[in-house]
């Protein structure tokens, strides 16, 4: 159960099509994007727009009613697809199993695929740890962390999987604003040393203008522009234009 | 609840194929028998002195009263054996351990941890599912063989001291020798093996298809707890059907 040949590149992402509805509600009306190796895209939207949803799809936890999602040209849907690609996703609840402590949920990819020993997973857990701030809180239970703090547990345990593709549902929703530089930091640095794939959904303006090489707007399940962030900025569509106003009120109260 | 035997069926052959990987999951194995042992060892006990002390008691009086009272001993031997400490143990299985496994799968549906164990190419039946079917099919009939002992035990209790009945321990005994046989106690193991399958797969399934908050998890557990003692109690008179026939 060895993982991929560990050629450190990001992986192309298409998303032709796709459309999906809960019940009787469409969450997606017809996506389609297309992401470069090694791009870091941000999606951004109002909330409800069906963000998570796309990125569950784009990670394989959804079936699509109609469309598919391409990796590299292969749909995601298709068997075996997960051992060839390491992907990784940082949920927006950070999703950490909570009857394991922080160091097991971190190294947790490498135990179960037995990829490394016992001593080196101590050590990768601890360094990835250093890198989100939580140096020597290996033993602790995810019932004793702060929200912000799981996140950050959780951004560490996609890290350790290195890998080719990573989405990140609102990855710096709960941080404090140090916090959340350091893990823009950390997006872009993982980009420049394994030259990864990213896909970020979040609402941070400044994230997404700081760390985008193209974003994305998304509402009511359609995408209704894509750009450079410079293109964002000078964007005349309304719907784009509310939203960053929007932002900007927000972020004053 | 029928609908979801087709499902449970490709969950017991997932389980199946996941079997050869049951060595490298031995910790989560371990971890599960040692919880069930715990939760369960104490309840088994008292419970089965007093199914083993009614049977007696019912049949004892009637027994007695027709001068049949050296049958006793093999009456309520055979019961417990084949029916009263498989069916009893797995119901008290099935609402210890059962709704636990249900309720604790099924919030890690509902807070995504499942969702993440895929994300990293985990397979949530290797994982969580496979080694608690195990574990409960191994210590369910290990439960059983006590459950019998303890059972014959408070049989032979009300059986002595009972006024109305009065039979000694050592007629109790000597009849229960006679008329037990080795297929009796195998049957009872037999079924609280298949019982034990049931429960696991059923409680996990249940947890695994778990929507929607804690309200959500409520449900999954109560529908988990119902729905396998219901269908222990289907399977149980078809598996003594096939038994039967067999001996
Ligand atoms: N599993 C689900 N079942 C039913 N509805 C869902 C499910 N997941 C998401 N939705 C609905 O889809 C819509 C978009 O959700 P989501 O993608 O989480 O929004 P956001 O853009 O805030 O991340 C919401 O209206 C939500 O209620
Ligand atoms: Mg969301």
């Amino acid at each position: 159960m060895n993982g991929p040949a560990s050629n450190h590149s990001g992986v192309r992402v298409q998303v032709r099509g796709l459309r999906k509805s809960f019940g009787d509600q469409p969450v997606l009306r017809g996506v389609s994007l297309e992401v470069e190796p090694g791009e870091t895209f941000v999606i951004m939207g109002p909330s409800g727009s069906g963000k998570s949803v796309l990125l569950k799809h784009i990670i394989g936890l959804e079936t699509p009613d109609e469309g598919d999602i391409l990796i590299e040209g292969e749909s995601v849907q298709s068997r075996g697809f997960m051992d060839k690609y390491r992907m990784a996703m940082v949920f927006q609840s950070g999703a950490l199993l909570n009857s394991l402590n922080v160091a097991e949920n971190v190294g947790l990819y490498l135990t179960e695929h037995r990829l490394k020993s016992p001593e080196e997973i101590r050590r990768i857990v601890a360094e990835k740890l250093e890198i989100v701030g939580l140096t020597g809180s290996e033993d602790k239970m995810p019932s004793e962390l702060s929200g912000g703090m799981k996140k950050r547990v959780a951004i560490a345990r996609a890290l350790v999987v290195e890998p080719q593709l990573i989405l990140y549902d609102e990855p710096t929703s709960e941080l404090d604003p140090l916090m959340a530089v350091t893990i823009a930091e950390e997006i872009v640095n993982l980009k420049a040393r394994i030259h990864v794939t990213s896909i970020v959904v979040s609402h941070d303006r400044d994230l997404a203008f700081g760390v985008a090489d193209r974003i994305a707007m998304i509402a009511d399940g359609e995408i209704i522009f894509v750009g450079k962030p410079a293109e964002v900025r000078a964007c005349t569509e309304p719907g784009v234009r509310k939203f960053l106003a929007a932002e900007f009120k927000l972020n004053k109260t | 609840m029928f609908q979801n035997i087709g499902e449970m069926v490709l969950l017991l052959w997932r389980t199946i194929q996941s079997l050869p990987l049951i060595w490298r999951q031995r910790a989560k194995v371990f971890d599960q028998l040692f919880e069930i042992g715990n939760a369960s060892l104490l309840m088994a006990c008292i419970l089965s002195v007093f199914i083993g002390g009614v049977i007696a008691l019912q049949t004892g009086v009637l027994l007695v009263d027709r001068g049949l009272g050296s049958f006793l001993g093999g009456v309520v031997g055979v019961a417990i054996a084949q029916e009263l400490a498989p069916v009893m143990m797995s119901i008290l299985i099935a609402g210890r351990i059962g709704s636990a496994m249900a309720a604790e799968i099924g919030s890690m549906r509902v807070y995504q941890e499942i969702d993440a164990l895929r994300t990293m190419n985990i397979n949530p039946v290797h994982y969580l599912v496979m080694p608690r079917v195990v574990a409960i099919a191994l210590t369910l009939p290990m439960l059983v063989i006590f459950a019998i002992l303890v059972g014959w035990f408070g049989g032979a209790m009300v059986a002595a001291y009972n006024k109305h009945i009065a039979i000694s321990f050592q007629a109790f005994f000597n009849s229960l020798r006679d008329t037990v046989e080795f297929h009796d106690v195998r049957n009872g193991l037999v079924k609280s093996f298949i019982f034990a399958i049931i429960i696991g797969l059923v409680c996990c399934h249940q947890g695994l298809v778990t929507i929607g908050g804690p309200r959500g998890i409520g449900r999954s557990v109560t529908k988990a707890v119902v729905n396998s003692i219901v269908l222990i109690l289907i399977a149980n008179y078809f598996l003594t059907r096939v038994l039967i026939n067999i001996d």
